[in-house]
């Protein structure tokens, strides 16, 4: 397991950059962790690739944003705005520097992942595509990385060609560059998958795309949690991910894109805040990222990722990995042993998610007698029907890890599917 | 408080394994298909009527316990029945499973199927136990509709 080494009891946690990973001090910052959900049962949330909890600080940034500082930003003379926009920007640029992005500009606020794709399509794709181009996504992509290709494709008369993948879950990457034609224009594929758990060899991935001269968007919701990520490492295009669940709030989320590929793109939406100067001839447009955040955004969200994302770097990473890999290591062998059980998705390279089915029960029973033992999973298709298809499956039974998750929980976990097979076998 | 056993009752278990009036039907006068796209949830039904009265019905299709359960039971429950009668038996356990625990139910007009009272106390599962009967409705407007329970 984890290192439990007690750090100094005086330090708050994730203060000191140098103190060991402690899974039972990290869960005090999250007091949703600690209720009884059901009678006599305690909450053991399993749960998180749907959306992770919030420490207390990202809370209390958002409590302390509308009780002291709340006003406009980029607007006001007044000081209220400097700081709302001193803390907007703030936000901006500990993202930049948690992706290790070159400049802070590069980070454009949307609502989240899905918007993030949205954004590339409408400001990259239409802009650029032409009937016949082609955009290449993988086999276990999440639906929002699937329909607006799919849109635009019906838009613009594009082709969507996909990477298959194996029966582990694993992409078949030797037919990735027979997909890399000439009229390729996109590779847009997921980093860790929703629904499998699978880690993609992205840097391969972009590798081989950039070698023919095709941009890469990763979609980074499921990985950021876990890993850190360095985009320029990656030598991303595009990078994408959804604060809330990165332990910050719903409605906020990021676009990383190469500032050269921002630039180039056109705007999503019209509106205040993303414009130079308009009159009822021409309208000039800002500069990025403010091109892309028209309206008033989502302020508080992002200062409170912005928070989040402090918190969560301040932990000891590596310590946070070792925790998280040996979690899914005792959650795969111990599901394994319970009978009936196979599990979806067994790729060597896999992060924070089990994805199981039980023979004779159907997913969705599974969720309901776990939920009465206290345990939160998710069951269905996880947004990823084309994984589900190819697994012959209408569904699965989803357990998916945190950083705040304990062995103890997974012995929760397993008792329950125990329950499970009382009730239907 | 709600229980397992409330939800999984005996005779709902014992219907979802053992699912009555599951088989094709090539000769109906109308079919319908179900889906609930949350669960992943389909069936397919298929309904035969004359003289104003369902002579037999049937279905086919995949799902959970409780949706299964609810379809194996609704065919036994509306067979011989007239359209209305069926309707009307419709209405009840619509309202029976979207109520508050312990609101009066007609036991009378529902019979076996009181057996998803307990459902109500499970609001994700609401869609389970409706999905066959919504798919009946759109099974005896028309032929080969799709109903969704979203």
């Amino acid at each position: 397991m984890s290192t439990l080494v007690k750090a100094s009891a005086a330090s708050a946690p994730g203060a000191d950059p140098a103190a060991p990973f402690d899974v039972e001090r990290v869960r005090k910052d999250f007091p949703i962790l600690d209720q009884e959900i059901h009678h006599g049962k305690h909450l053991v949330y399993l749960d998180n690739a749907a959306t992770s909890q919030k420490p207390q600080v990202v809370m209390d940034a958002l409590g302390r944003y509308y009780g002291a500082d709340n006003a406009n930003v980029h607007r006001g003379v007044h000081r209220l705005s400097e700081r709302a926009t001193e803390a907007y920007e703030g936000a901006r640029r500990r993202i930049r520097q948690f992706l290790n992005a070159g400049e802070d500009r590069e980070i454009v606020f949307v609502r989240g992942t899905t918007e993030a794709i949205n954004l590339v399509a409408h400001g990259w794709g239409r802009r650029f595509f032409k009937a016949g181009d082609r955009v290449v996504v993988s086999e276990m992509e999440h639906h929002s990385n699937i329909v607006p290709w799919q849109m635009l494709r019906d838009e613009l008369g594009i082709e969507l060609a996909v990477i298959p993948m194996d029966d582990e879950g694993q992409l078949e990457l030797e037919g990735l560059e027979e997909l890399l034609t000439a009229r390729t224009k996109l590779v847009s594929v997921v980093h860790v998958s929703n629904a499998l758990g699978t880690v993609n060899p992205v840097e391969r991935i972009v590798q081989l795309a950039h070698a023919r001269g095709v941009p890469v968007l990763l979609d980074g919701a499921q990985a950021v949690p876990h890993i850190g990520v360095d985009v320029r490492a990656l030598d991303a295009d595009f990078y994408v991910f959804s604060g809330h669940k990165l332990f910050g709030p719903t409605g906020i989320g990021v676009l990383y894109g190469k500032a050269e590929r921002l630039e180039a793109m056109q705007p999503y939406q019209g509106g205040g805040d993303m414009i130079r100067s308009v009159t009822f001839e021409k309208t000039t447009y800002n500069v990025i990222p403010y091109k892309f955040e028209a309206g008033t955004p989502h302020i508080s969200g992002a200062i409170a990722l912005g928070e989040a994302i402090e918190w969560f770097r301040a932990l000891d990473l590596a310590g946070v990995e070792a925790h998280e890999r040996a979690l899914l290591e005792l959650a795969t062998r111990r599901l394994r042993e319970v009978p009936g059980v196979r599990i979806v998705g067994t790729a060597r390279e896999k992060l924070g998610v089990v994805s199981f089915v039980m023979e004779g029960v159907h997913p969705h029973d599974i969720g309901t007698v776990l939920d009465l033992e206290g345990v939160a999973i998710r069951t269905g298709h996880h947004c990823a029907q084309p994984v589900m298809q190819h697994f012959k499956v209408p569904a699965t039974a989803r357990a998916s890890f945190a950083l705040y998750n304990t062995a103890s929980e997974i012995d929760a976990l397993v008792a329950a599917l125990a329950k499970v097979r009382e009730v239907f076998c | 408080m709600s229980d397992l056993r409330d939800l999984y009752q005996e005779v709902i278990l014992d219907h979802s394994k053992k699912p009555r009036n599951y088989r094709r039907m090539e000769d109906s006068c109308s079919r319908a298909e179900g889906f609930n796209p949350l669960c992943g949830d389909q069936l397919v039904l298929f309904v035969k009527v004359a003289s104003g009265i369902i002579q037999d019905i049937s279905f086919e299709g995949s799902g959970c316990a409780i949706s299964k359960a609810s379809a194996s039971m609704m065919t036994g429950a509306v067979k011989g029945k007239t359209l209305e009668e069926a309707d009307r038996v419709f209405e009840h356990f619509h309202k029976m499973v979207t109520g508050q625990p312990g609101d009066p139910f007609d036991a009378e007009i529902l019979g076996k199927l009181a057996v998803f009272s307990g459902v109500c106390e499970f609001p994700a599962r609401v869609k389970c136990a409706s999905l066959a009967w919504h798919t009946l409705k759109a099974a005896l407007k028309g032929e080969g509709q799709q109903v969704t329970t979203e």
